[in-house]
Formats: structure tokens, C-alpha cells, sequence
């Protein structure tokens, strides 16, 4: 029996206050954790098959063109070489996230650098290695080909339906007392999960089994099946254990297919992991972004018009584009807007989602662009935050679901120290060092995606969540366990929760921070309809039943759960919708960010000392896995702000540093003890359990505190992302 | 990593010949094995000589120093001699790669680090140092990490070692064994080829020459410091450093040992910075007079244009640093 | 090529190309894949292992070097229900989130601390010729050589501070 909700209203009830196992919300820790720091959770390569052969996939080496031929006689002699194979199911394009269908396949067009063209499948990975890196290909490079959104030759494209416009910017522009007319660019990032992409495939007959690493494991299928041209029906994907996603697992990526591809042709299975390098070159990266941002302001600092236009860049052909502006058209007051978007197409590898597309890059241009008007209005920018923050949805009329900026921003400031702060910029010092302290808002709109799950109350007393839901580390396993928990009345470690495993109820996956409430509204909704078969049970009606720790209490009467079950199990399916709230309300989560640097007035080389977050996102699961979540969104930021940039050869698009060793991501030093506080909030119009998503929020401008600071501590104002050293130097105070 | 034989070596003279014979030897491996997974390097022929008898620090005769050239980084950083009278050594061994690399990374095997200019770690793309005579794609292209100084129409590429700076600066000698098994000794400043034509070849080693160890003149009196400025915290490459030391006399700088690292093809020395500081006062405008001869000659290519302010400004604090009172 | 190798306390005869590293001798051919492989480069410390006490990356030596060396990988540390205090620590803490790194962090850890009772300097201790203290700093500094992306490093300075604390009494 499957209890299904779609949300069209607010539910102002709140089921899980009223339950009395006292789990929900706390700081637990993460049921897999033993496993995780034994070595025992088994990732996608953890578990190779017995006669498992290995593939290396081989890429591309011009921008455009033609891939004539490869020469694989001459690899298949090598020893060890099972089979160098070239096919039109190959994957070109990573699936975009949800995509549910193959991506752009394809071996003969090469429309990026990078880009896989063959896989060569050896007895081991030494020969596999080897083997790949032996063959040659015949390619035909196209004359022109644009790799820069700067090209003249790059094509621009401005669809229609993501521009828009109210009022006369303009005219409020030339109104205005105080204005900001900037451009501000980010460049490219990678996700950067630490494990690379990597699928086992294996096939009975006609069915394929695939353990890989992904993070929407419904959609996956879905891509996969059509990817191959098989059904859906005959693909299975295991996905347990994901290590990290931050979007680069969303769709199916070429590794996968490669896999299935290879191992049906050689009928044994075969393990397909990219290396770092193929991560870098074959895994969809975030657009670079250049964003043109215009505020105008009354004396008072009230914002009377918001410009902001971005040009990013993809493959021709994907529909994906870096949204940018997905925050500006609510986030502050301002009558006059301008919200505008381009693409260039060019010959790079595919853009598409790596943590919280849009606001992670949109938003902090946004902060930055507001600190340079709280400097030019001398008002302080937590003062200036909180005059613009709107009643409601100001390009939509539409009321907020729940909105808590203010409140963040006060309590940022408070538990900060964030006054007395010298305003003056290059004013503080220590020894070497020039100090300075910034701030930014963070935002993030909400979602709820279509989700199911199963639970099952056993006749032993305990309970098992059953969903194909992905636990990359965002605390899945403890929080899915924490609702049943509670709902039902068992200690935590009475309830198993299996996730990974398309053979289970579909979910809605893990990415746009959506999973824990979507996929725990469902888990939820399940445990509601067992609690309703106990109440049948027991005679007694829904409110009249009180579960804890194990035992079932109505009217004085307490009853342990095996003897209610009486030797048989229950169990029910939870079914989550979205409906039609998301257009009734503007949906969103909100919070600060304070940040201290130290720049180095010698080397400019620029370190965090302090960094605090203050975020709401409704019910907190989990207070330990969101802080952590919160922990690792502001780290996101840090790299932004100081140390992460694609760098691609303006000469054939390539990219230039593929490695850990030059794209450098924020490594333990760079990181200070950075502090995390949740706010208690309750969104009734997100779901039954009034949670909204963590798990991006704290990328959500996070770097523009840092820069911010910068500029407080040095005068410098970065507006070219990341402030490295180079972009300080002249400007130091001497 | 194309295929190869492995063989260990027993002796310092058996590996000498194997080396003659076309063998590379294979130490901590940090460095060579990365580059052969690439296959930027594909030796047929491997002879591990990682556990040959080289890994002592001892006082030699004069009073300086012998580190075999099998002692880890690590070992050598946490050597107490090494702490108390060379810490400038101590400080650039301290300041490279992660723990994990310097417990294996040698001292011969860090003198002998290649580049990390990004073309030469792509094998899809033309490089002179990887493949004679293909070109040079860092020219026109990407050149944060390249060379001010030093290089040549043919390479620009950079040495990444920080180790190998603060030996410079320390009047560091490389002892050699050779195949025939004579053992020569040469001072690091000989010891590098600049790129030229073969940017290729980066050292005098001819096939089977083995260094066996690194040797420190005495101590010094006065005051020395290894500088790195990168581009995080930790865990990266120099842009730019700078290993120092000096010696007052009456108020004047008697002695200057420099030498910097991130902006040449090898640790880069240059006698003019030195001669202009020595036999005068420190002050502001001399530190600063010094500073602008050292970047006289320098040339960029773009993107490493910054260096030049950034070495000046470095070497400047460098030298505040080591005679302020 | 023949190798031997003592894991964990335990003999293994390893018979691989000797193109294999340590990383994937473990994965590949002993079974052991707690090890991870996140770059194969060294440049992200997942396959940290300890070999003759020292923390290594072992995907940057080969096997074969290793005849007759002493490895501890991260399931000799401890399994569950008998955690090391460093893998418990991990878990209170939260030391990790998506747990790939996490093997190499605790080893590196595992090793780290032993490398300050030993008295080894790093690149923050302000005197290189004197004793290195527990700090925040110079736990981050040493632990700089393994990457996070979900980025757990405050909690993984926060387990490694209170394990090290309570050695040292």
C-alpha cells in the first residue's frame, strides 16, 4: 500500500514533533561511519567480480573534428589486450542531471578536447594503462574552432524565456544616489569528488548489473538503458557507497556505458575507472561566467534596480546553462530589473552542475557587487542587507514560504563580533599581515523531486528503509534512519536503511539538495501508513498511539512490537510529489556568512583566519551531518574565493592544469576552524516534515565573504575570481 | 608505464654499470613513477636502488656535512644538525609536497625532479624537454608556474624543487659515482644545465652516474631562512622562493648566500644580488637596490609576469628578516 | 613478479606485473580495498598507507620495492566494533562525509602523531630546531597532503586533536 502526497498546500501539522523517540534533529553519528573509517564500505571498484578485465578510456586530442581512425592492430598485439574498442553508443556529453535519456553519443565528431573516443579493456589495469596510451589515433582538426566565449567565431546565444525585465533599469540607474556598474567573472570549477568516476559492468544473458558511482541512480538507468538501447527493466544499478558527487554524478557519464559496452562484447565483466586526468577532461565542469551586475540605490541604501546579465559557455546542443541569476530575482527589494543570460558555444568539455549551479558563482558576484555599494554608501553591509530584504517574491508577487535573512544576518553579526570593525580599508594589521573582516547573504531556492520508499516494520522489532536514494556523503543513511526512527519508536540502531540499489523504490536522487526531504517525505509518508496499520491492530485511533523505543502505548497499555506484529511483518510505500505550492510560494533557504582574512602585505598570499556560516533550511535531520554539509559548502567557497580555476589554453580549449597538483583545491591548511550555526526554523510549505535542503546553502556566496575581507583588509577589490596573489600584489598597501 | 625489468641493486658500483648499460634508477619513486604513468618517461629497465647503504648524515672532516643520497626528505628535516645549523635546509625540505612524499622522496632523487610546466605533463602536446625538437607549447600558451630567468626560446620551463634552492644557497656539492667507479664532486652551480637548445638534458650526469651524496660546507655564523610563496597554503609548488642567509660584521653584511627557486630552469644564483649587498649596511633603499638588479635581466611571458614584483618584494622581506635587529 | 609481502601481520605472496604499485597490489591482488585511489598521482593522499611505520602514498612505489616490508593498511588499524581511538574519533567527529578519503586521513593521522612524539618539525613550527606542538595549525599543516572535497577537515583537526591529546596525556 503506498501513501502518496503532493504538495499543493501548506501542512501546518507538524507529525514529527508530536512523535516521542527524541532522534529526529540530533547530532547522531552516521550509522555506515564504522564502515567508512575501517575501509569496509564498498565503493564502485571495491568489489571487482572474479575475471573482472580492466578498460582505460582513451581521449580525444583536438578540439573539433574528425575522428578518422584508430590504428587498434596495433594495441591488440600487446599483451594482456582484450580489446580496443571504438562505438557509436559511446558516450560524447556526460548526461546532464535528470536527463533520463542518453546523452549526445558518438565517436566520429569530436567537438571537445578531452573528450572519450575508444576504451582499450586488458587482463589487468597495468596492461589496460598501457594500452591506452599506445593508441594512436587519425584525427582531421577542423579549420576554426571557437574554444573561447571571448572568440569572435564562438556563436552567442540569448534564449528568450531566461531574459527578463520590469521597470527602467536605467532610468533608476541615472536616478539613483548610489550606484554599482561592474563586471565580475568566475572561471571554470570542477566537483572534484575524490573518487573518480568508475562502473564494474556485468551480464547475464540479457540483463546488465552495474556497480558505479552515481548520484541519481533512477535516472542513471534510465540513461544508461537508452545509452545501450535495451529496457530500462533490464539494467540494475548498485550504488551503495558514492565517494562524493557535488554534481559530477548526476547523469550517466561515459565510464558507465563504456563499461556495459565492453563487457556484453567480451561476455566477462570489466571495471571502467577513469583516471584524475579523464575526470577533469571528460566530466561536465561549471562554466566559467562573466556577469555584468548594475545596483542602483536611494540615499537610504534601498536598491531601486538590480541589473544582472551572465555570459556562460557549452557544447552546442546542451540544453544546460550555468543559472546564474537564480537568485537575484528574489533575494532583495528593487522595482527596476534586468535579468539577462548568454551562452557562447564553444569547444570545451560539456558545461553542466557541480555544487549549487547558479547561486554558488551567481550569488557571489551578486555579494561582492553589494559590499562595493555598501562602500560607496558608507552604510555598513549587514545594515544595507537587511533594508533590502523584501516582503515578498519581488519579480513574482508571490508570498515566502518562510523567511529567515534577517535572522541570520543578526545573529551572523552577533555571534561574529562582527562590531567594531574598522570600515577603513588596509587600516588593521599584524606584523606582516593586513587584517580584514567581510560578509555576504547566502540563498538558495528549494526544491522537492518526486521520490518513493519503502519501509518495513520486521516481526523482530525492527525496521528496514528500502530506497535506490544515494548516500555521497550528505548523511542519507543517518538521516532516512533518523525519520523511521522516530516515526516509529525504535533506537537507531533498530533501523537499517538500504540505499544504492535501483531493484528498490525510486527516488528522487541525490543532487539540488533536494534528497533528504524529498526522499524523507517519502520515507515518512511510509512510516505514516505503518503506523496506521498498527493503529488497526491495536484498535485505537492515530492519535490515541504512542511508539518508543520498541513498545506501542494506547491508553495506558503497552504492548512491545513483536507482540503487535505477532510473527508477521508490515510494511508500506511512501510516494512524494511536488505540486502546486512551489507556485504559490517562493521557496528558499537562506543564511551569512563572516569571514576574516590575513593578507600578506609582502606576497599578497591571502589566508582565512575565521569563517562563520548561520544558516536556515528548515527542520535540521541531523545537526551533525547539516553542519558538516555546511562545513563542506563553505569550504566550496574558500577554494572559489582564493584557490580553484579551470585554466584552459586559449589556443585549443584544452585544459591545462588536469591534475590535484594544479588545480588546487583547498587542502587542510586553507581551512580554518570554521563555525556552523543552524537556525530553528519550519517550512510547512516544503513538506510534511517542514526540512528544506543543506547541502548547498553554504556554497551560496560563501566566497564573496572572503573577498569581501580581502578588500576591507587590503583595498583591493577582486572582481576576477580567485583572488590569487598575482591580482593583489600592485595594489598592496605599502 | 610501458613494461620494464626490475632489478635492485646491491652495490653502488653494480647499479653505476647497470646504469651505463641504459638502466634509470629508481629511488623514492615520487617523482619518476608519475612521470612513467603518464609515459612521459618509459624506461625499459629499472634498477631500484633505494635501499643501497646511502642514507647516513655524518660530520665530515671540515665540519660540514655528508647526506647520502638515499636519506629521506623527511629524515633530513627532522635531522637534529640539519635543524640547528641549517634550517634553511630544514625549512625548504619542510615547505615541499605532503608527509607522505618527503617519508619517500630522496635527497639525489629531489635534485632530480623534472619540471611541472603543464605541456611537458601532457604528452599530447609538443614539448622540447619531452621529446626534442617538437617545439615548445608553453610559449604563446599558459605560463604561471614558467621561468624568468634562465630559459630559452626552446623551453621555459622551471626546476620545482625547494630543497635544491636552499642547497644552492648553501654552497651544496654533489658527489658522484661514476660507471667507471670514480667518484667526482661537483657544486650544485655546475651541476644544472641550463636549457639552451637540449633542454632535455637538465644535469651533467652522463648514463650510470649515481649520486651517492650531498655535501654542506661548515656552518656558517649568521642568520639564514627559506621563503615559499604559493598558491595555497600547503601542498604546492613554489611561484616563487627564496633561501637566504647572512652574515654581519660590524654592522655590515659580510657574507650573502642566496638563491631562488620557481623563476629559473634550476635553483637560480646570481652574484650581482649578492656582490650588492655585501660590504655595505642594510637598509631599505640597498635591499631594494639589490632587488632590482636581481630582476635586471629577467624576461616573461604573460602570465609569470608577476613574478618579477612578487621575487623582488620577497627577496626584499627575505633580507629585512635576516638583519633586523 | 614475485613479492613478499607482511600486511597487516599477515604474509602475502604477491605474483604481479611489476609495473603494479603498492595501491593496486592491495586493491587488486590482495583484496584489501580499503586503500583508495583518488589521483594515482600522489597528489591527493587516499591511498595513504603505512609502510615500516611510515606514512606513504602507495600509489606512487611500486609492489615490488617492498619485498619483505612491514604494511599496515587501514583495515590492520581496526574493524568495526574494534575501532582504533583515531577511527573512533573519525566517527564522533564526523571526520569524514562521503568516506573516500577517510582510510588515507586516519593512517596519515596514525602516522602523524607519532611523527610529533618524534619531534619532527613541519613548515609551521616557528623554530625548526625545536619541539613541535599539538596545535591546530600544525595538525592542518600535516595534514595538508590528503585531500577532502566534501571538506570534513575541522572535524578531522578536531578527532586527530582529541586522540592526540589524550596520548599525551
Amino acid at each position: 500500500m503506498t501513501t502518496h502526497i503532493k504538495m499543493d498546500d501548506r501542512i501546518d501539522r507538524d507529525r514529527l514533533e508530536e512523535m516521542v523517540q527524541g532522534v529526529i534533529g540530533r547530532p547522531l553519528d552516521r550509522p555506515e561511519g564504522e564502515l567508512k573509517v575501517s575501509g569496509r564500505a564498498p565503493y564502485a571498484m571495491d568489489d571487482l567480480p572474479d575475471g573482472c578485465l580492466h578498460g582505460v578510456l582513451v581521449r580525444s586530442t583536438i578540439a573539433k573534428g574528425k575522428l578518422e581512425h584508430i590504428d587498434a592492430a596495433a594495441v591488440e598485439t600487446l599483451p594482456g589486450i582484450r580489446a580496443v574498442l571504438r562505438d557509436d553508443r559511446f558516450t560524447r556529453n556526460p548526461a546532464q542531471g535528470m536527463a533520463g535519456e542518453a546523452p549526445a553519443q558518438g565517436t566520429d565528431e569530436i567537438v571537445y578536447f578531452g573528450q572519450p573516443v575508444a576504451l582499450v579493456v586488458a587482463d589487468s589495469f597495468e596492461q589496460a594503462r598501457h594500452g591506452a596510451q599506445m593508441l594512436a589515433l587519425k584525427m582531421e582538426g577542423a579549420d576554426e574552432a571557437a574554444v573561447n566565449p571571448s572568440d569572435r567565431n564562438a556563436q552567442i546565444e540569448a534564449p528568450k524565456k531566461k531574459q527578463s525585465s520590469t521597470g527602467d533599469l536605467d532610468k533608476a540607474m541615472r536616478q539613483a544616489a548610489f550606484t554599482v556598474d561592474e563586471t565580475y567573472t568566475t572561471p571554470g570549477h570542477v566537483s572534484a569528488a575524490m573518487e573518480p568516476h568508475a562502473s564494474v559492468a556485468r551480464w547475464d544473458g540479457d540483463s546488465l548489473t552495474l556497480h558505479g558511482s552515481y548520484q541519481m541512480l533512477r535516472f542513471n538507468r534510465a540513461e544508461l538503458a537508452d545509452s545501450l538501447g535495451i529496457k530500462e527493466e533490464k539494467v540494475r544499478i548498485l550504488a551503495p557507497y558514492v565517494g562524493g558527487g557535488f554534481g559530477s554524478k548526476l547523469g550517466i557519464s561515459p565510464e558507465g556505458v563504456a563499461a556495459a559496452i565492453a563487457a556484453k562484447e567480451l561476455g566477462v565483466p570489466v571495471a571502467v575507472a577513469m583516471t584524475r586526468q579523464n575526470v577533469f577532461e571528460m566530466v561536465l565542469r561549471r562554466s566559467e561566467t562573466s556577469q555584468h551586475i548594475r545596483l542602483a540605490a536611494d540615499e537610504y541604501g534601498k536598491l531601486t534596480g538590480i541589473g544582472h546579465e551572465a555570459l556562460v559557455s557549452n557544447i552546442s546542443g546542451e540544453e544546460f546553462s550555468e543559472p546564474v541569476t537564480q537568485a537575484t530575482p528574489f533575494l532583495y527589494r528593487g522595482e527596476n530589473r534586468v535579468i539577462g543570460h548568454r551562452i557562447a558555444r564553444i569547444h570545451r568539455t560539456p558545461a553542466g552542475s557541480v555544487r549549487a549551479p547558479g547561486e554558488a558563482v551567481g550569488l557571489t558576484a551578486l555579494e561582492i557587487a553589494l559590499d562595493e555599494l555598501a562602500v560607496k554608501s558608507g552604510i555598513d553591509p549587514v545594515e544595507l542587507r537587511l533594508r533590502n530584504i523584501p516582503d515578498e517574491d519581488p519579480s513574482k508577487g508571490i508570498p515566502f514560504s518562510s523567511h529567515t535573512l534577517s535572522e541570520a544576518l543578526k545573529t551572523g553579526a552577533r555571534h561574529f563580533g562582527w562590531e567594531p570593525r574598522n570600515r577603513e580599508p588596509g587600516k588593521v594589521r599584524d606584523g606582516e599581515w593586513l587584517i580584514g573582516s567581510g560578509m555576504a547573504s547566502a540563498a538558495r531556492v528549494n526544491m522537492l523531486i518526486e521520490s518513493k520508499a519503502r519501509v518495513t516494520l520486521t516481526n523482530d522489532g525492527r525496521a528496514s528503509v528500502e530506497t535506490d536514494m544515494t548516500d555521497i556523503g550528505t548523511g542519507t543513511y543517518a538521516v532516512l534512519g533518523q525519520i523511521a526512527a522516530e516515526m516509529l519508536g525504535l533506537p537507531m540502531a533498530r533501523v537499517n536503511t538500504i540505499l544504492g540499489d535501483t531493484d528498490l523504490p525510486p527516488a528522487s536522487g541525490s543532487g539540488g539538495s533536494f534528497g533528504a526531504a524529498s526522499n524523507g517525505t517519502a520515507v515518512f509518508l511510509a512510516c505514516e501508513d505503518i503506523r496506521r496499520q498498527l493503529c488497526e491492530r491495536l484498535g485505537c485511533a492515530p492519535d490515541e498511539l504512542t511508539l518508543k523505543d520498541g513498545y506501542a502505548t494506547v491508553a495506558n497499555r503497552r504492548t512491545s512490537i513483536q507482540d503487535v506484529l505477532g510473527g508477521s511483518d508490515l510494511a508500506a510505500d511512501g510516494h512524494a510529489e511536488p505540486g502546486k505550492a512551489e507556485k504559490k510560494v517562493r521557496q528558499a533557504t537562506y543564511g551569512s556568512y563572516f569571514a576574516e582574512v590575513a593578507v600578506n602585505s609582502v606576497t599578497g598570499e591571502t589566508r582565512v583566519r575565521k569563517m562563520l556560516g548561520v544558516f536556515a533550511a528548515g527542520r535540521i535531520l541531523n545537526a551533525k551531518t547539516a553542519r558538516s554539509q555546511c562545513l563542506g559548502g563553505m569550504t566550496f567557497g574558500i577554494g572559489m574565493a582564493l584557490t580553484e580555476e579551470l585554466v584552459h589554453d586559449h589556443r585549443d580549449g584544452h585544459i591545462v592544469n588536469r591534475d590535484f597538483a594544479e588545480y588546487h583545491l583547498p587542502v587542510n591548511a586553507d581551512v580554518p576552524q570554521i563555525d556552523v550555526v543552524l537556525l530553528e526554523e519550519r517550512d510547512a510549505w516544503a513538506n510534511p516534515l517542514h526540512a528544506k535542503g543543506i547541502g548547498e546553502l553554504g556554497i551560496c556566496g560563501a566566497a564573496a565573504s572572503i573577498v569581501n575581507a580581502i578588500y576591507n583588509a587590503t583595498g583591493v577589490r577582486v572582481r576576477d575570481l580567485p583572488a590569487t596573489l598575482d591580482k593583489l600584489l600592485e595594489g598592496l598597501p605599502s | 608505464m610501458t613494461p620494464f625489468d626490475y632489478t635492485r641493486a646491491s652495490s653502488p658500483a653494480e647499479a653505476s654499470r647497470l646504469g651505463r648499460e641504459g638502466a634509470t634508477f629508481i629511488a623514492g619513486g615520487t617523482n619518476l613513477l608519475d612521470l612513467m604513468k603518464l609515459e612521459i618517461m618509459t624506461p625499459d629497465r629499472l634498477v631500484d636502488i633505494s635501499r643501497l647503504e646511502l642514507d647516513g648524515i655524518d660530520r665530515t672532516g671540515d665540519g660540514g656535512l655528508r647526506i647520502g643520497a638515499m636519506v629521506r626528505n623527511s629524515d633530513l628535516a627532522a635531522d637534529a644538525i640539519v635543524r640547528k645549523h641549517y634550517p634553511m635546509l630544514a625549512k625548504a625540505l619542510l615547505a615541499g609536497a605532503s608527509g607522505q612524499l618527503r617519508n619517500k622522496a630522496t635527497t639525489g632523487g629531489n635534485l632530480l625532479q623534472r619540471t611541472r610546466c603543464y605541456y611537458f605533463y601532457d604528452t599530447a602536446m609538443p614539448c622540447n624537454k619531452r621529446e626534442p625538437g617538437s617545439g615548445c607549447q608553453a610559449i604563446g600558451g599558459v605560463t604561471r608556474l614558467h621561468a624568468i630567468f634562465g630559459a630559452s626560446e626552446h623551453c621555459i620551463a622551471t626546476h620545482p624543487s625547494d630543497m635544491a634552492v636552499a642547497l644552492r644557497a648553501l654552497d651544496a656539492r654533489v658527489e658522484i659515482e661514476g660507471a667507471d667507479g670514480a667518484v667526482r664532486n661537483v657544486g650544485l652551480d655546475e651541476f644544472y644545465r641550463l636549457p639552451g637548445d637540449t633542454p632535455h638534458i637538465e644535469s651533467i650526469l652522463a648514463p650510470g652516474d649515481l649520486i651517492t651524496s650531498v655535501i654542506l660546507p661548515p656552518p656558517e655564523e649568521g642568520r639564514q631562512t627559506y621563503r615559499k610563496v604559493r598558491d595555497r597554503a600547503s601542498y604546492a609548488f613554489a611561484l616563487v622562493s627564496v633561501a637566504g642567509r647572512i652574515r654581519m660584521e660590524g654592522g655590515r653584511i659580510a657574507r650573502a648566500g642566496f638563491a631562488f627557486g620557481g623563476v629559473a630552469p634550476r635553483p637560480w644564483r646570481d652574484r650581482d644580488f649578492e656582490a650588492t649587498l655585501e660590504g655595505n649596511e642594510p637598509s631599505p633603499a640597498l635591499f631594494e637596490r639589490a632587488a632590482d638588479a636581481l630582476v635586471a635581466n629577467a624576461s616573461t611571458h604573460g602570465d609569470n609576469a608577476f613574478k618579477v614584483p612578487l621575487l623582488k618584494r620577497t627577496a626584499q622581506a627575505v633580507l629585512t628578516e635576516l638583519t633586523e635587529s | 613478479m614475485q613479492t613478499r609481502l607482511h600486511i597487516n601481520g599477515d604474509d602475502h605472496q604477491l605474483d604481479a606485473d611489476a609495473r603494479t604499485t603498492l595501491l593496486d597490489a592491495l586493491r587488486n591482488h590482495l583484496g584489501l580495498t580499503g586503500s583508495k585511489k583518488g589521483c594515482d598521482h600522489g597528489q591527493c593522499g587516499a591511498c595513504t598507507v603505512l609502510v615500516n611505520g611510515r606514512r606513504i602514498n602507495s600509489c606512487l612505489t611500486l609492489a615490488c620495492m617492498h619485498d619483505g616490508d612491514e604494511i599496515v593498511t587501514i583495515e590492520g588499524l581496526g574493524a568495526p566494533g574494534r575501532l582504533s581511538a583515531l577511527q573512533q574519533a573519525f566517527v564522533h567527529h564526523d571526520g569524514f562525509q562521503c568516506g573516500y578519503c577517510t582510510p588515507g586521513q586516519i593512517c596519515s593521522a596514525t602516522a602523524m602523531l607519532e611523527e610529533i612524539e618524534a619531534g619532527w618539525p613541519s613548515h609551521v613550527t616557528s623554530d625548526v630546531s625545536g619541539k613541535a606542538e599539538l596545535t591546530v595549525d600544525e595538525i592542518s599543516e600535516r595534514m595538508s597532503g590528503n585531500l577532502c572535497r566534501c571538506s570534513a577537515y575541522p572535524n578531522i583537526v578536531d578527532a586527530i586533536m582529541e586522540v592526540g591529546k589524550g596520548r599525551r596525556g
